[in-house]
């Protein structure tokens, strides 16, 4: 991070500030150097994913995507190629002839994009070119399930490529089906709330930064769009690596959800404070940072802002909303939380 | 230079020699020793400014194809069959976003039952799919096509597919004339990406379209195939100047024109057709040979020009589409329909069945007394194929087919009584 506006001499990841302010959640951006703010506080960020384009009101994914790509464009002198996995990103920022990227930006098909990004890596290696960095991004079902085989691929091999995953639990895109990151007990098309086990299963689905950090991976992050300051830092962070990286952001979607567009940042909070969206960083397969939760909060608070769980809510699904509380949990310890 | 190589090194050598930047591969038979003949070459440092991935799969393959390619690296591969079939999705997605990847067709059956011996199924499966499909009849020609087919694939910024005839010519030890480096490098200009993938000048490449310029699209993919036409005859023209081979073009006539029955084929086929036919005419009958070395595009007019003398056209293909017939003697109906000719369609070599001369003798004598029916599978073993029919209406649980078929011929000793 750049430490040339500051007022004081003291670099910025040393500087102790207080980000929230009494009784607010707010993150205050104001209370750093301006030298040591966030991106999106200066007039030179690259503006990667511009205005104008067709998201959902809400939509968390395109926050995280603005911030993540400018924050990787701060990083890299503004040389980022990025490939796009088919999803609702790539649906709402291409619609022919119009276009919201105004970076170097491809899409190919919805499972393939860790492997297009390896292609574009493996060209730039071929060429010398050792400044060029690549981004590969997709949602979750792209990242999970049908590009597994190749994300899995990009990581063995170690190709120079930074893999983003917004995850929203589902395919939002394709009209809310359940993907392998759906959340247990939440409502998708495919997983209704009927029956005796209403929503989706709880089986172990896939936490895929834990399958990341299994490949010994260089980096592996999780960030949360309520605090973009975190997110950045883990996006410039990541740029420090060569090799495979990986940072999945929590993407609340109204849409997918059932919630209120105008929440998506307070339940991207929630779930980060009540267990259920641990924030981690982690070095070749080491956990080396977790971020504490600062006022922890009952699952159900989180919960009840989300139509896709009104169920488990219900006096008969008790037991679904225990096994939720077990899953935040055991999340606490796994990534020592508080 | 005069080599006694296999064609899979053939290929590899004249690969290496157009100094591609990125080759992913994934291995699968017979295809093999191409891509390990280049990752020797890439790991050694003779082949230089090249970076080769070894990727978990097809489907990886032909994306890391798109990605490098996108990103302005003249890029290769090659696989064959199921292989083709795996990365089915991403070969259309090339084709569709312009990218010219060249890549190396092994050509094998597709399962199931699973087989991996040489016919042209895997081909076949992507004849819609946007690529220019080049077909070999030699190592020769399968090494000097490739060479051919970054220039072509470059000018016409399209994807383009050899086919080389797997095992029969992929594993054929045979003397082929290898081209220098300054000859290649004379032939085969650097390459200058129509789209690229820059941080100075940056484009999205792969947005979503909608109806309303769709068709418009798609025309354009069928309009540049039309063009190739023409570029290809001319770079044929060109590789023999400069390489002093006659290789490439859109179709090789061997006395098709004065012939009056004529076969139609594509690939090492012809070379036991050569031999036949040259017997024949020694014997005083009018038989000729017309070889399509580019079916996609599909020289249609180059066809019915050469067919123009025929009277009885013999179309052998060892493929069909299955529930309809053979899909070269369709097409190839469609390009002499205005002419009064008559086509028979024969299908052989499937699965990798050898196909004798003895075979291909019979068929023709068969057409010479007018007697060859519009349909043929050649060496079909019939009495089998009763056999398991019956089999099939007598017992609704017979069992699988070609466990059946297996047994009934011998082939295996059946451990299962059925």
């Amino acid at each position: 991070m750049s430490n040339q506006d500051s007022n004081t001499d003291i670099p910025c990841e040393q500087q102790t500030v207080k980000f929230y302010q009494t009784g607010t959640f707010t993150v205050g951006n104001r209370l750093l150097d301006e030298g040591c703010r966030t991106v999106q506080a200066t007039a030179e960020r690259a503006n990667s994913l511009d205005s104008g384009h067709r998201a959902c009101q809400g939509c968390g994914q395109a926050l995280g995507a603005r911030y993540a790509l400018d924050a990787a464009m701060r990083a890299t002198d503004n040389k980022i190629i990025a490939a796009n996995a088919t999803g609702c990103l790539e649906v709402f920022t291409t619609p022919y002839p119009e276009t919201a990227w105004s970076i170097p930006w491809v899409h190919s098909l919805f499972g393939n994009v860790a492997a297009v990004a390896s292609g574009i890596a493996a060209s730039l290696k071929a060429k010398g070119d050792t400044t060029t960095r690549v981004i590969a991004q997709g949602g979750d079902g792209g990242t999970t399930d049908i590009g597994f085989g190749c994300l899995s691929g990009m990581f063995d091999r170690n190709d120079d490529v930074l893999y983003i995953c917004y995850d929203n639990g589902g395919y939002m895109n394709t009209g809310v089906q359940r993907s392998s990151a759906t959340p247990p007990a939440a409502r998708t098309a495919t997983t209704m709330p009927v029956g005796d086990n209403p929503g989706s299963s709880f089986t172990t689905g896939k936490f895929l930064p834990a399958i990341a950090m299994a490949h010994e991976i260089p980096y592996v992050a999780t960030a949360s769009v309520h605090d973009l300051h975190d997110l950045e830092r883990k996006v410039e962070k990541a740029m420090t690596f060569r090799g495979a990286r990986y940072i999945q952001i929590n993407v609340p979607c109204p849409l997918g959800w059932g919630s209120q567009p105008a929440l998506t940042i307070k339940l991207s909070r929630m779930g980060v404070e009540c267990g259920l969206v641990p924030l981690f960083e982690a070095e070749n397969g080491k956990l080396t940072d977790s971020t504490k939760i600062r006022y922890r909060i009952p699952v159900e608070d989180y919960l009840k802002l989300q139509r896709r769980f009104a169920h488990v809510l219900k006096p008969q699904n008790t037991h679904q909303l225990d096994a939720i509380r077990q899953i935040a949990e055991d999340n606490i310890k796994r990534y020592n939380l508080v | 230079m005069l080599q006694q190589i296999s064609g899979s090194i053939a290929v590899a050598e004249a690969v290496a020699l157009c100094r591609p930047e990125v080759v992913p591969c994934y291995p699968i038979t017979p295809q093999t020793h191409i891509v390990e003949h280049i990752s020797t070459l890439v790991k050694s440092g003779q082949l230089k400014n090249c970076t080769y991935e070894n990727v978990e799969s097809e489907f990886a393959s032909m994306s890391l194809c798109i990605g490098a390619s996108a990103a302005g690296s003249r890029t290769y591969t090659a696989t064959a069959s199921q292989g083709l079939l795996f990365m089915m999705e991403a070969v259309y997605n090339a084709s569709g976003l312009s990218l010219p990847i060249v890549m190396t067709l092994g050509n094998r059956a597709i399962g199931a039952p699973i087989n991996i011996w040489n016919d042209h199924s895997d081909a076949m499966s992507v004849r819609d799919a946007g690529w220019i499909q080049l077909f070999v009849e030699s190592n020769q020609q399968a090494l000097d096509v490739h060479i051919q087919a970054f220039k072509l694939a470059e000018a016409l910024s399209l994807p383009v597919m050899v086919n080389m005839d797997g095992f029969i010519l992929t594993h054929a030890i045979t003397r082929v004339d290898m081209p220098t480096q300054e000859q290649v490098d004379q032939f085969l200009p650097p390459f200058v990406p129509r789209q690229k993938l820059d941080t100075e000048a940056p484009l999205s490449i792969g947005a979503m379209v909608g109806p309303d310029a769709f068709t418009e699209v798609r025309y354009l993919a069928h309009h540049k195939q039309k063009e190739a036409l023409s570029i290809i005859e001319q770079q044929a023209e060109e590789f023999q100047g400069i390489f002093g081979r006659d290789s490439g073009g859109l179709i090789k006539s061997y006395y098709a024109e004065d012939a009056e029955i004529v076969f139609v084929a594509m690939g090492s086929v012809i070379g036991t057709m050569q031999e036949l036919v040259e017997e024949l005419r020694e014997e005083g009958h009018s038989v000729g040979i017309l070889s399509i070395r580019s079916f996609r595009p599909f020289p249609a007019n180059a066809i019915d020009k050469a067919l123009a003398n025929t009277r009885h056209a013999i179309i052998f293909e060892k493929s069909f589409a299955v529930g309809m017939g053979g899909v070269l003697a369709s097409e190839i109906h469609m390009a002499t329909v205005a002419n009064d000719l008559k086509i028979s369609s024969v299908i052989g070599g499937l699965g990798g069945r050898t196909i004798t001369k003895k075979s291909l003798r019979k068929i023709i004598e068969s057409a010479m007394q007018d007697e060859l029916d519009t349909e043929v599978f050649l060496d079909l073993e019939g009495t089998t194929v009763v056999r398991e029919l019956r089999r099939q209406q007598e017992e609704q649980n017979s069992g699988p087919v070609a466990e059946n078929i297996l047994r009934d011929m011998g082939v295996v000793s059946a451990s299962k009584t059925h």
